[in-house]
Order: C-alpha cells, then structure tokens, then sequence
C-alpha cells in the first residue's frame, strides 16, 4: 500500500495515556483508565483495570476478569481473531501476535490505511498460543524488548533439556523456577509435559488461578499442586517447583531442599543479569521477539513506517533505518521495560 | 573446549565454595591432559600468551558488525567478552565439535603477535556463543569466575585425595599444562623436584588463645613476640632467584621488587610479617593495602610507601632443611644468618621478655596504647609444622573495642542467606540541623550473630524497611547493634571520616533505646590510638620502656 493523504500520525497518535485512534475514539493498551480500550493482551502494563469499556480477545478478557475482577471495566467486549469491527469511523481487526494465550496485534484501518499495533508478540513456537501472523501493512508499531542484536533466541527445548538434565544431576534438590505467573509459567509447563515430564508439578500460590484459567481455556497442564501456604518445611527435593520471579530470593524459598534457583526469561542471555539474581541455572526461554525477529517482521510487513513503543528502541529504529524503512521511537509511558 | 566452556558456565553460577570445589574436582578428575592443566593454569596464575585482546576485539568487530550496533549492544551487557561471544556472527550453530582447549592454546603458543588475530577469528568461528566467551575469558587472563588460585589448589587435592599442603609444596616448581603434577597426582609419576628452586613451603600457623591454653603456659618455655599488623610473608630464595609468598601461597614477588632484590643472592626460605615502614617507623595497615595485588609498582609508590620484612623464623639455611628442629634453635640460626648477611629493609622480630603470667598479662594489657596489635606466644620446643597444629603457637589478640551502634541498612546475603538480609552497615549519632541529631555510617558487619539471632535480625530488617533502593533496605533507626573492633581509623573516604577494622555484632541490644547509642565523637576518641606513631623499627624489647 502507499501513503495517503491522511498521515497516520494525525489519526492515530501517542498521548500520555498511551496511543489513541481519532477516528475509533479508543485507546490502545493505555496506561490510565480511559473510555474505550482495546488491549493487546493481559499483561499488566497492557491490560489495566477502570477502563469504561475493554474491547479484547475472549481469552484476554477471561484474564483480565481472573486478575483485577469481572467488574475490571465498565463493560467487557470479546473479538475473536480474525473477525473485523467497526469501532466509530474505523475498522478493527484482532490477528494472533504469539506472546501469550489471546495475545493480538490490533489491525487498525481507516480510509484505507492501515495500522497494526503488535503490542508484544514472538515468533518462537508455543503450545500454549496461537502462532504470530505477518500482516502487510502501511505503519507498523512494534516493541523493542530484547532489540540488540546479542539477544539470539534458543530453542526452548534445549533448555528445558538443561532443566531436566540440572534434575537428574542433583536430584536431592529442589529445582525452584522463577517464571512470570501469566505466559511463561504455562508455557513452561506445558514445554515440559511436552518433553515427557509428567510428575506432579508444583506452584506457588500466587501462580494458580491463571493456571487454572489456561486449563479452563483448553491448555492441558497435566497434574500440579500448589505449596502449602504456611511456613512449614515443603522439603520437595528433586522436584520442580514454579513461583513468581519476586519470591526466588524471598523467606518463602526457605521452605525447600537446598534449590537449586532457576529463573525462565529472555534477560538470562545476559550473564550478568543472571549473576545479580542469584540465578545458578539461567533458563534463556522469552516470549518476545529476538533481535532477528524483530527486524524480520518490521520488514516482513511492508510498513514504510515503523513507530517503536518500549524496549531498546535506538538499536531498532537505526538497523530499520538502513533498510530504507523510517522508523522512530514513541517514548510511550507506563510500559514495563523488563517485561518477558 | 567444550567441557571449559561448561566448568567457567558452572564456577561463574555456582554460589557456595563448596559447590565450586566439587565442579572443579569433578572436573580435574575427569579431563585428560593437557586440557586440564591449561585449564589450572587459566584458573591460577593465567595462561601464555599474553596479547591485546581488546584492541584485537574491536579491530575483529569492525569487520564484521554495525559500530552502533556494536557499542550499544557493549553498553546494555557490561564487558566486552561476553558481548563480543553473543554478536560473533554464526549460524546459530550448538557446535558438536570443538576443538580441545590444548589445541586451542597450541595454535596460539606457536604463533607470533601478527598472526594472533587470524587465529582469534578462526577460533571464534568454529565454536558457538557459550564456548567463545570461555574462550576468550581464557585468553583475557584472569576469567573472574570467583575462584581463587588457592581454592584451585584445594580442589585438586580432593580431586585426588592429597592434602593441600603437598600440593602447595611442589606448586611453584611446576609450569603449565602440569603433565608432571598430574602424573604424580595419579600415581603414575614422581613426585616433582623442588630443591634448588624458590618455591613455597606451608606456613606454620598459630590458634586464638584460650583461659585454658593460657593457665598452661609455663613462662622460660615460651617466647613471646608482637602481633605485627602486616602480612604474614615468606621469602624463599636460591642463588638464582628470591621470591615473596603470601601465607596462601600466591607469589607477591612482583609487587615488592624492592624485598625481591634485597635477598637476591640468599640460599634461605624465611617466615616473617611484610610491612611498610617510614622513617623507622611501621605505617598503618592501609599504606600496606595499596601496596598489594599489583603486578608492577609505580616508582612513587615505590618511595613513599616502602616495604619492610620483619623476620620470625627460618626454615631453610642454605640446603639445609631446620624444619624439624626446635624453635629454639631455629632462632638462634636465624640471629646468626641474619647478622652475617645483613640484608637490607629487614629486621628481626625482637622476643618480648616476661617472668611470669601475670608480667606478660601486663604487657598484652599495654598492646593497645602502645598501637600492637597482640602478642605471639610460641613453644620453645616447637618445631615448624604446616598448617595449624594445636599446642604450640598462639595468637592473642589485644581485647577489642565496642561501640554501640544503631543499625541504618540491611543488605541480602548470598548462598545459604540469599533470602536472609544479613549484612548491615550501622552508624552513630552527630549533630544534624538545628537541635536535631542524624546518623551517620560508621561501618558494616555480617558476623557475629547465631542463626537464630539471624531470624530474629532479618524479621525485624523487614518489620521496619523505611526505604528500598534494589537490595538494600534503608530501615528506621531503632535497633542498637553493639559492635565489637579490633580499630577505628580515619579515612577521608568515608562520611564519618572513620574506617572500621574486624567489625563485627557482638550484642544485639534488644534493649537499648536508639537515641543512647553512641555519637561520632565517642567514636573518633577511640580512633585516637592507631594515628599515633607505630613502634620504631629494629626496636627492641618492651614498647614503651
């Protein structure tokens, strides 16, 4: 497609609650509560509670209504992938972006350009969502999480490999796995149920509802059990258990066997990262695009235009620049850099 | 290369000594020669050659990466090694076959400074990310991978079941890659050849004496010497060579060319406690610190903070081993070498004479005004053995001094108290604005505490977190922490102007009120003694008569 008339900055633009289409009257992932909202997914910089009406993925809203309550918003409006509405003067079309379960990439149109907003997504496959889908379009608008080209992806079954083999090498200890509670958690699991593993698989307390909610969905997590809430000894040595990058360090790992601690994110490329942790068995698995990803899709998509909302954005907007592709960064508030 | 690649993977992640020493023993263990002796030699004292690796680097990257690219990617990782292992461009390769680390370090060796960067990139190019960086952490030098050489060492001796002190004895007669080493480890080999060399005999170490060991003393069997408040030493030279170790064994000579070259020429090992002295007089221990861990000195450092030996014992005259003789004896030997041969910036740790227990009671007493930091007490009849045996030298400190103070930061520990925090820097009250009084830090301590006073410590860090800033907890002032030290120093690197020696808990005051823990002045009248002028060199007998 080639630009129109109508420059996209002047229908679809940042504010300070986030990024705004004119035409539609809506927000999209804002980071205050706003009138109309439509999220990309349920994490918690995208998906925000107060909204007066939320309009989102059936599996995003179920997140959205388990984390902050039914009454998160004034009104709650599911659209399944693939389907398009009218919100206002332009058209809205929800495409898988493969970051999470319900994850999209918002396709926005009006008057015949089009926008998509691909909030967070990855190009690695996951079991437990729908694969990220290429859309052509004339702006692309894209995250810039791991956007140095030292992050390289590794496929997830290899370090779950690593995960298994630290299991059977110290089977006196318990293998306590720092992962975030919405995506990674699941798809952590369910990467190891599809490696064989099928012992019961232990969560921290704060972990079950949304893996619940996964199961519910129709993501089969195989037998897991939550620790006792109580600060009695769980002991569990040689087992796996899952619990919220927060509690690693916390009087709450006291309870188990000599952990060895293991922490299931993108940043554990870096050795450092893993290092001021006190990670001893870094998992490098990410839900986000690696750096090849991210440059591949901006241009897989034919964007003339590419606007960058968080992450590393002077990496990006300069390799984007030498394809001949105007990119720059937004400088959007209120989304979390270190989200994976 | 690949089994390298694992163990600095594994050393860099492992948390506790223990942990380390088994991956290193497993590792020694079960790699063949050469590997794991280049490996030791990467670990202790750094493989040859020796190149500009950086400069070698950023030529290498210029070529193959986007400068911005480049930088900003050095910039987010934070050390050049480890940016360079992740962006070398490859095929997302998980190499199967990589070359040995012996083959790796001979094409190095054999080749001159200008081929050193073909041979890098070649190198870089046949491995994947994890083995490049341990690659070139190894050819970096120090990999800093939290191993000390003397943990190395200890793990080869669990490796192959020896005690550490036959290894450290035979150490500094070897060279990479240790063939010799591990043909004797492994039974296989004779012990390696140590005479005629300047190498390392174990040091004799004493105990913290007791009420018990004290009331059994028997003065006329005993000789008493100053606690001297510098490094324990040994110089151990041949005709050929003199060189200074420290008690763990490592070679210092580098930093002390100036002790290097006043034994040159000895056939001697000798014990003794390095200091800096100036004008006669022993400088405090922070002019000895800057001295340390450098592998060349600086001419002005060199002048203005020169090294001194003060000797205590003599293990080997000439060819002759005096080990197993009395201590009697071996300080007769060592008046007599000393005397003759007179070598410069040395001197001998005079015997401190005493009557009786209680004579010598006073004189521990005098320590402190006296700014000496204890006494030594040594059997007679001793002869010099390795390690710590018990009933034969003993330390005694002078008493410590306390101050009370109110706890300000707490800070999570590592290993076993990563979820504990378990290092606190506390501090002391001084006049703040107007009528109102502030604290300010005077030092830090993670010792001196049992486990269940831990709990109790860290449930109360928590109970009264006022601020965070990352790990550290800034807590509200109401806790007094009694704490014990051996000095108080002024130090302009610090808000207090003091710097504490050997804090560590010794109460924790439940009890006391915070407003009545002690001020800055109390605490800079107790620094007065260690800025006054130390004991004189070559000063013998009592300090203060």
């Amino acid at each position: 497609m080639s630009m129109m008339p109508d420059q996209p900055g002047t229908w679809l633009h940042p504010t300070a609650d986030g990024l705004y289409c004119g035409p539609g009257g809506f927000h999209i992932d804002p980071a205050r509560p706003v009138e109309r909202a439509v999220v990309t997914h349920g994490h918690s910089d995208h998906a925000r509670p107060g909204h007066g009406a939320v309009l989102a993925t059936p599996e995003t809203v179920a997140i959205m209504k388990v984390r902050y309550g039914a009454d998160a918003a004034g009104r709650f409006e599911t659209l399944d992938y693939g389907v398009t509405t009218r919100i206002g003067d332009a058209s809205v079309r929800l495409v898988p972006a493969g970051h999470i379960l319900g994850s999209a990439q918002v396709v926005v149109e009006w008057r015949g350009v089009r926008a998509v907003v691909s909030g967070d997504y990855k190009r690695a496959p996951d079991p437990t969502c729908a694969p990220f889908e290429p859309v052509a379009c004339d702006v692309f608008v894209t995250e810039a999480t791991f956007a140095l080209p030292v992050f390289r992806a590794v496929p997830a079954e290899r370090e779950i490999g690593r995960l298994l083999r630290s299991l059977s090498d110290e089977p006196g200890r318990t293998h306590l796995v720092g992962v975030y509670g919405l995506g990674k958690c699941q798809r952590l699991i369910a990467l190891l149920r599809h490696a064989g593993y099928d012992r019961t698989i232990h969560l921290h307390g704060a972990l079950a509802p949304l893996c619940a909610l996964y199961e519910e969905l129709g993501v089969a997590l195989g037998p897991l059990a939550r620790v006792a809430p109580d600060g009695g000894r769980a002991g569990l040595p040689g087992e796996i258990v899952l619990a919220p990058p927060s509690a690693l360090a916390d009087r709450w790992s006291r309870r188990f066997t000599d952990p060895v601690t293991a922490f299931a994110s993108g940043w554990m490329a870096i050795r450092g990262r893993a290092r001021q942790r006190g990670v001893e068995l870094p998992l490098v698995i990410s839900d986000h695009a690696d750096w090849t990803g991210l440059v591949r899709t901006a241009l897989e998509t034919g964007a003339d235009e590419v606007w960058v909302t968080h992450g590393r954005d002077d990496a990006l907007v300069h390799e984007l620049g030498k394809h001949g592709v105007a990119a720059r960064a937004l400088a959007l508030v209120g989304f979390d850099d270190e989200g994976d | 290369m690949r089994a390298f690649a694992r163990l600095i993977d594994d050393l860099g992640r492992a948390r506790s000594r223990n942990r380390k020493l088994e991956i290193l023993a497993r590792y020694f263990a079960s790699t063949p020669d050469p590997d794991r002796g280049w490996a030791l030699a990467a670990l202790t004292d750094g493989l040859p050659p020796r190149m500009p690796l950086r400069r070698l680097l950023a030529d290498l990257m210029a070529e193959r990466v986007d400068p911005l690219l480049y930088e900003l990617s050095r910039d987010f990782v934070g050390d050049t090694a480890e940016t360079v292992a992740l962006l070398w461009p490859d095929d997302g390769r998980d190499c199967d076959q990589s070359p040995a680390l012996g083959q790796v370090v001979d094409r190095l060796r054999g080749a001159g400074p200008r081929e050193h960067a073909a041979i890098l990139a070649g190198l870089l190019d046949a491995v994947a990310a994890p083995e490049r960086y341990a690659f070139l952490k190894l050819v970096g030098g120090a990999p800093r991978v939290g191993v000390s050489a003397r943990l190395t060492r200890q793990a080869l001796a669990d490796a192959f079941a020896r005690d550490i002190r036959e290894i450290e004895e035979v150490w500094h007669a070897l060279a990479p890659p240790y063939g010799a080493l591990f043909d004797w480890l492994g039974g296989s080999g004779a012990r390696p050849e140590t005479a005629n060399l300047p190498v390392f005999r174990p040091l004799m170490l004493a105990n913290p004496i007791d009420d018990e060991d004290f009331a059994a003393l028997v003065p006329g069997e005993i000789a008493a010497e100053w606690k001297w408040d510098g490094i324990r030493v040994q110089i151990a030279a041949t005709r050929g060579d003199a060189r200074l170790y420290s008690r763990t064994g490592d070679d210092i000579s580098a930093a002390f060319p100036e002790i290097r070259s006043a034994f040159a020429g000895a056939e001697v090992v000798l014990d003794g406690e390095l200091l800096v002295v100036r004008d006669g007089a022993v400088a405090p221990f922070n002019a000895l610190q800057q001295r340390l861990n450098r592998r060349t000195v600086a001419p002005r450092l060199l002048r203005d903070s020169p090294a001194h030996v003060r000797l205590y014992d003599l293990l080997l005259d000439g060819r002759e081993d005096l080990r197993a003789l009395p201590l009697s004896v071996r300080r007769e030997r060592l008046v007599a070498w000393h005397s003759a041969r007179r070598p410069p910036l040395s001197d001998l740790s005079p015997l401190v004479p005493f009557d009786s227990l209680d004579a010598l009671r006073r004189i521990w007493s005098s320590t402190r005004a006296a700014g000496i930091e204890g006494l030594m007490l040594k059997r007679m009849a001793s002869p010099y053995l390795a390690g710590r045996p018990k009933g034969h030298w003993w330390k005694w400190k002078r008493a410590a001094q306390t101050l009370d103070c109110v706890l300000m930061y707490a800070v999570r520990g590592s290993g076993k108290r990563a979820s504990y925090y378990s290092d606190y820097t506390f501090g002391v009250w001084r006049p703040g604005e107007g009528e109102a009084r502030e604290l300010v830090p005077v030092g830090k301590a993670y010792s001196g505490f049992t486990d269940a006073e831990l709990e109790a410590l860290d449930a109360w860090v928590r109970a009264h977190t006022t601020e965070r800033f990352g790990p550290v907890r800034r807590v509200a002032p109401g806790l007094v922490l009694e704490i014990a030290f051996d000095a108080l120093y002024a130090s302009s690197r610090h808000k207090s102007g003091l710097a504490m020696r050997f804090p560590r808990v010794h109460r924790i005051r439940w009890d006391k009120p915070a407003a009545e823990a002690d001020s800055l002045e109390t605490a800079q009248a107790l620094s007065g003694d260690s800025v006054e002028p130390r004991p004189a060199a070559g000063q013998t007998g009592h300090p203060l008569s």
